[in-house]
């Protein structure tokens, strides 16, 4: 079994096989991250390019660092101080790039599709770090890691997803991974928020009632109400919405008594999330961004390439 | 067609590796600061019965570790197949210890030398000495075994293969040309 694939931009486009490889990979390297020199030779000499459209600052360090501890040089380029303000084109940024020889492009895009339009006139490998409302590939595989160290699999695990679902790219990620590794996902949010024909995904039920959706769940997921984006224009109030679509602790009781509650972040504390929620025992939401680290480390490895040794 | 041919069968394996841990008792004058670190998979395995024929001897626990040695190989290229990456497991320091590294199949030694570095990433051995089972000639590095089981003449194309039963106790060794 290996990993094919020169790029990674979409859960969607990996099988069962991939994916279940790309976790194990992350859950070995993860005893890396534990030493005391945190840095292993793997990636010498290869050059990861962090491009990054938009703002971020946990994937965009959770991948320099993944990048580092696996020895590669990173150079991190953020648009809003690069000649795209002067108006150049993606394509040609890429080709300018691609002129000084990198072997990894990690890009992060606010049009959706621009990583496959960037594969495709690349040689170099590229990896989506979040792509508009499309996909967040190595959220989705870090979430999925965080939830198989737990539960020890995945297959059969209910996942409740709640929030802005239209916009979420990782709540996309997450339903086509979890969906192909055999979990259930239900999913709650205002109607303003829920992409029509969405449960034809696969594995995947709409509930008008977040209680319907967190009911007996083993995750609940909740995600990120973008203010700065449409959050504003598509519900009344964010009081209403916190009323309705937020996790307290009376809603989470509904839930599995070992359930999981996580977040992608950044929260908006007393939003989607009550502090007490975010803060409980049952809160995984800082062993997700530990767990980001292995992930992307898998990540970039899987695509620079390798074969097995005798 | 492949042709197999039992080297060592498993009574042979327990007589190599008996003689072994009585080597490594006389080369380090007991077990001060000793323990054992086997290579992923099968020097793992045998580092173990190495520990326990240590244990039946001086009546002493030697610590096991295990090292996987992937993130460390040097070639590291194309698209090709992937194995998964093993964990390494060291669950103690390797500051001032006499390493015993254990394989199963000493071959081109590029192995070994992945290896040492990811040893030499946890800290810094007093000493480091080389245990196999088997081996088989070709060494594309300057390396040599401390403690070797068997010497097989082999040719490059041919193949060696330490079998395992379900317990993971070493059953035979088989050349397959």
């Amino acid at each position: 079994m290996g990993f094919r694939h020169k790029d990674i931009i979409a859960l969607k486009d990996l099988t069962k096989e991939e994916i279940q490889l790309l976790l194990d990979t992350a859950d070995s390297l993860n005893e890396i991250n534990q030493r005391d020199i945190k840095k292993v030779p793997t990636l010498r000499g290869k050059t990861v390019i962090n491009l990054f459209y938009e703002a971020s600052t946990r994937t965009r360090t959770s991948f320099e660092i993944a990048a580092k501890r696996l020895s590669a040089d990173t150079v991190n380029i953020t648009a809003s101080t690069s000649s795209v303000v002067k108006g150049e084109t993606l394509s040609d940024t890429a080709l300018n790039i691609l002129a000084m020889k990198p072997d990894i492009i990690v890009m992060r895009h606010a049009v959706s599709g621009a990583h496959e339009y960037l594969a495709k006139r690349v040689s170099c490998s590229v990896i989506n770090a979040g792509d508009g409302a499309h996909e967040h590939p190595s959220q989705g595989l870090l979430d999925m890691l965080t939830m198989r160290q737990k539960f020890g699999r995945l297959d059969g695990l209910k996942v409740a997803i709640v929030g802005d679902i239209t916009h979420s790219r990782v709540a996309r990620s997450n339903i086509y991974g979890l969906t192909t590794m055999g979990s259930q996902v239900f999913l709650a949010g205002p109607p303003t928020m829920m992409p029509i024909g969405i449960e034809r995904l696969g594995n995947v039920t709409v509930c008008k009632d977040m209680r319907e959706a967190v009911d007996q769940a083993d995750v609940v997921m909740m995600l990120r109400i973008q203010l700065e984006r449409q959050g504003k224009t598509l519900v009344p109030s964010m009081r209403e919405y916190s009323r309705y679509f937020g996790l307290n602790p009376d809603m989470l009781s509904l839930a599995k008594k070992d359930a999981m509650v996580m977040h992608p972040g950044p929260i908006n504390r007393g939003v989607e999330l009550s502090s007490s929620v975010a803060d409980c025992d049952q809160s995984y939401i800082l062993q997700q961004v530990e767990n980001g680290v292995a992930v992307r480390m898998s990540m970039l490895y899987h695509v620079c390439g390798g074969e097995p040794v005798e | 067609m492949a042709e197999n041919t039992v080297i060592l069968d498993g009574t042979g394996v327990k007589r190599a590796l008996t003689r072994i841990a009585h080597e490594v008792l006389e080369k380090n004058k007991g077990v001060e600061g000793l323990v054992l670190v086997g290579i992923r998979t099968g020097g793992v395995y045998l580092a173990q019965e190495l520990a326990a024929r240590l244990n039946e001897i001086e009546g002493v626990e030697v610590p096991v570790g295990a090292v996987d040695i992937t993130m460390y190989r040097d070639d590291i290229k194309g698209h090709a197949e992937h194995l998964p990456v093993g964990k390494t497991d060291l669950p103690f320091s390797v500051e001032g210890k006499r390493v015993v590294l254990v394989d199963d199949v000493l071959f081109t030694g590029r192995t070994i030398r992945a290896a040492m570095d990811a040893i030499f990433d946890q800290g810094r051995p007093a000493t480091i000495q080389l245990a196999v089972l088997v081996d088989r000639g070709h060494r594309d590095l300057p390396i040599r075994a401390d403690f070797v089981g068997r010497n097989v003449p082999t040719s490059r194309s041919e193949n060696i293969m330490v079998a395992f039963d379900a317990k993971n106790q070493p059953t035979e060794v088989i050349l397959q040309k």
